[in-house]
């Protein structure tokens, strides 16, 4: 495929990625700022979310896990998913999040394991859909184009 | 990256200075990589310097191993290592930055937490650019008000060395908002610690870095310190002499370098509110009603209950016509008075109160009949001009408080009268305050508030008369006190500063009613240092001043009083007791202190001595008349301000003190000006709260008149 059409199918996939929620303005800020003066910005801090992200569900299966559920402390890595989902703009993830949260707060198991199940979820899908965005890039970049900004 | 961590950096350590805001440095702290990182890029995107980590403990590290190495500190909320308010708390107390806090909640609650514990700005997650591109505004703010005050104290009496040391010096030196808010935050602390300290003076620990127990300034302290003052000359007086002067023991030279500080702030408020108060005055006409209402509604309020009625209807004073009392208030007696009468005080059965109130107003004109000791008013008259509210009334009415308080010299008037209104010159207008101990310190909280009072007047009101500020710490603890008490009060008197409004005046009101006071009346926002009065309960403080509770803040500025950031003693009672009441002291107290740098401390007192008295119907031992004084306070620095010494302790039967210090020496004079705009922010705020004096002043105690 040529440059001019790999670059169109960009925009139009990262477009429909905002219409659909999955994420928000707040990736197309980061897109920005991605610049000549920092190229591997994005990515850099999106790969440090998965990283991240993976790590924190983790460790809230686990603490989900136990025989008596501590929620604060599950509370507490939801939290910091929030905030990173929200930095990184994954807004579906986001709002998981908040919803997990509440059950957390109440103190009920069975939600905080439904929730979780949905937290997965939607990491996985804006997982998926992100990298496929970057390889979509990646293809750009290989045909000699630049990548270009999401209006 | 490794490039970019010194871009813009060492090369340009000074060039980056030169270039700011571009180059500056700021430390990031966070412990969610993801945002951490985020920040970084965002901060370099903005041409800062960045240095990042994500532990709290080693950002504490890495500031303290080199103070003048950053400029900013930007720091998330939750942080498993230390919370992020501690480590705010620490920045600014050790190295006194800017900091920024930074979460993912937007929890009113958090806020205020990181408001309250200095931080200068509250960012949400996710953090936008165009956001962190402004932040180092409050650098550069930090810096001008830091060189202000350094200079200030510096030159004057390079007490402020102590600056360095903790708290203590953290306040001195802090520019004024941050010393605001740090001392207020520092009330805050050292309330809870030491809400039951009743004495005047804790000792102050070395400074050092740890909160030490303040130094509560109370009535009888600061008035040490006014005379001291006096004494060598103000231009003169350095805090080595003062102390010495002073003969306290275990207060520190630290102590009085930073209660000098804001002492000055004070009476250079109220000098400037003087200013202000034509103005004030002049617009007030417009809104007299809402003014007084406001600021002397609350006094007022009490003071018609003061008025004999004993139960003066706080209503009444909201039927005073602000602003009709703050075009008279011009004379800020006149506008406590109006503020009271408005605040409804006055309106005790509406018409004693409003004839106190003009009484009060009638300081002014005529200080109302100062026989009765007690008439504060009278003492108010003078520069209150409780204008139109029927000052006449008032003026009667504010005779009748006197009595009211079972011959408990509600000299409150007469000490207006006395107190040569120019409150702007002798600070005595705590004198009333002082004089019943405040009222505020049969509560023990009171001397803190007293303290507190004086403290406040770092409102601004720098030009606190010696004697306002002394009334105002006595006042203070009135407002203070009610500060503490009224939790409403907080709203109000806290901008109290009474700095500037011999606030303290009226803490002795009501604890229960001024605690709101905060005569805060101090314009600025009247923040009534909360001043740990707590008041005890029975005492009315006058906060009169305290109104400024609501309406003192209005008078920022005006107000000048110092309203010290009341520490408001949780004393609930206050507000129960009379939150309206309160709100009229304060809103008196601040109308007063707007009014007249004198006679604002009259007028608050007035006013509140109206609500007191209104509220007194008990028996109030008005402090009001401290408010008064704090009103008067505000008034000129030179003026002396005499202490409205509300004198007049309206001991309501729920004992609430009203001071009316009399000193409202010069208070009502010129400083009524303040008061009007005292009696304006009272009276707005009073509106908007009930007013507390009803009746329950025993209103004769309110005979505040003494606050005139």
């Amino acid at each position: 495929m040529e440059v001019g059409q790999l670059q169109r199918r960009l925009v139009d996939y990262t477009k429909s990625l905002l219409t659909e929620g999955i994420l928000d303005d707040q990736f197309s800020q980061l897109q920005k700022l991605q610049d000549e003066s920092d190229p591997g910005f994005l990515v850099e801090v999106v790969s440090l979310f998965f990283e991240d992200s993976e790590k924190l569900l983790n460790d809230i299966t686990g603490a989900l896990d136990q025989q008596s559920v501590d929620f604060k402390t599950v509370d507490g890595y939801v939290h910091q998913l929030k905030g990173s989902s929200a930095s990184v703009g994954a807004l579906r993830l986001k709002n998981a999040c908040v919803a997990f949260r509440s059950f957390c707060e109440e103190q009920s198991l069975e939600g905080c394991l439904r929730s979780l199940q949905e937290v997965k979820q939607e990491y996985y899908n804006v997982k998926n859909k992100v990298e496929t965005l970057f390889k979509m890039e990646k293809q750009i970049v290989a045909a000699g184009g630049s990548v270009p900004k999401t209006e | 990256m490794t490039v970019e961590d010194h871009k813009g950096g060492l090369a340009g350590e000074d060039v980056a200075r030169d270039r700011f805001p571009l180059g500056m440095r700021v430390l990031a702290v966070d412990d969610d990589p993801i945002c951490l990182k985020l920040l970084d890029t965002l901060l370099r995107k903005c041409q800062y310097q960045v240095t990042t980590t994500n532990q709290a403990v080693m950002a504490l590290k890495m500031l303290r191993e080199n103070k003048d190495k950053f400029d900013l500190v930007i720091s998330d909320v939750n942080m498993p290592d230390m919370d992020g308010f501690k480590l705010l708390e620490l920045v600014g107390l050790e190295m006194d930055l800017p900091v920024i806090m930074l979460s993912a909640h937007s929890d009113t609650q958090l806020v205020m937490k990181g408001v309250t514990h200095g931080a200068c700005d509250y960012l949400l997650k996710p953090v936008r650019i165009e956001e962190l591109k402004n932040i180092w505004q409050h650098v550069i703010r930090r810096k001008k008000f830091d060189s202000k005050d350094q200079n200030k104290s510096l030159n004057e009496d390079r007490a402020l060395h102590g600056t360095e040391d903790g708290g203590r010096g953290f306040i001195s030196t802090g520019n004024a908002d941050q010393d605001d808010r740090l001392s207020r935050k520092r009330k805050e602390q050292n309330e809870d610690e030491e809400e039951d300290d009743e004495e005047n003076e804790h000792e102050n620990d070395d400074a050092s870095n740890q909160k030490k127990p303040r130094v509560v300034w109370s009535v009888e302290l600061h008035r040490k310190f006014v005379a001291a003052v006096n004494q060598l000359g103000l231009e003169k007086a350095v805090p080595k002499k003062i102390l010495d002067l002073m003969n306290v023991e275990g207060l520190t030279r630290e102590n009085v370098a930073s209660h000098l500080q804001k002492y000055r702030l004070y009476l250079k408020r109220i000098n400037s509110v003087a200013a202000q108060q034509a103005s004030m005055v002049a617009a007030l006409g417009g809104k007299d009603s809402s003014y007084l209402r406001m600021g002397s509604l609350d006094g007022f309020g009490e003071f018609r209950s003061l008025a004999g009625s004993g139960r003066l209807s706080s209503s009444a004073l909201s039927s005073y016509t602000p602003g009709g009392m703050f075009g008279r208030l011009n004379s800020p007696a006149g506008l406590t008075l109006r503020g009271i009468t408005s605040s409804g005080l006055v309106q005790p059965t509406g018409q004693n109160l409003s004839s106190s109130i003009n009484t009060l107003g009638k300081f002014q004109s005529a200080l109302l009949p100062s026989n009765q000791s007690a008439s504060l008013f009278q003492g108010i008259p003078t520069s209150l001009e409780l204008n139109q509210l029927q000052q006449n009334k008032c003026t009667t009415r504010i005779r009748d408080f006197n009595p009211i308080k079972d011959s408990r010299g509600f000299t409150v008037t007469t000490s207006f009268s006395d107190s040569r209104v120019n409150v702007g010159s002798s600070p005595s207008l705590l004198p009333g305050l002082s004089s019943n101990s405040l009222v505020l310190q049969g509560n023990p909280h009171q001397a803190h508030n007293g303290g507190a009072f004086g403290s406040q007047s770092s409102l601004g009101a720098a030009s606190l008369t010696a004697d306002a500020f002394e009334n105002c710490s006595g006042g203070s603890s009135n407002f203070l006190v009610h500060n503490q008490s009224n939790e409403s009060w907080q709203g109000t008197v806290h901008s109290s500063r009474f700095s500037s409004n011999a606030l303290p005046l009226n803490e002795p009101f009501n604890h229960d009613q001024l605690p709101s006071n905060n005569l805060s009346k101090s314009s600025t926002s009247p923040h009534i240092g909360n001043s740990s009065i707590d008041f005890p309960s029975t005492s009315a403080v006058l906060a009169p001043l305290e109104d400024s509770r609501g309406d003192v803040q209005c008078h920022e500025g005006v107000i000048g009083n110092v309203v010290h950031s009341m520490n408001y003693p949780s004393n609930q009672n206050w507000e129960e007791q009379k939150p309206d009441y309160n709100h009229n002291l304060n809103h008196t107290v601040s109308a007063l202190n707007s009014l007249v740098p004198a006679n604002g401390i009259v007028n608050p007192l007035s006013q509140s001595l109206d609500q007191n008295t209104a509220i007194c119907s008990k028996s109030f031992d008005v402090s009001l008349i401290s408010q008064l004084h704090d009103g008067a306070l505000s008034i000129d620095q030179n003026s002396e301000v005499e202490r409205y010494a509300l004198g007049t302790k309206m001991t309501p039967n729920e004992d609430y003190l009203f001071e009316q210090t009399r000193s409202l020496d010069g208070f009502t004079q010129n400083s009524f000006g303040s008061l009007d705009d005292i009696m304006n922010t009272l009276m707005k705020r009073e509106q908007n709260q009930t007013m507390l004096c009803d009746g329950e002043f025993a209103s004769d105690a309110y005979s505040l008149g003494s606050c005139m």
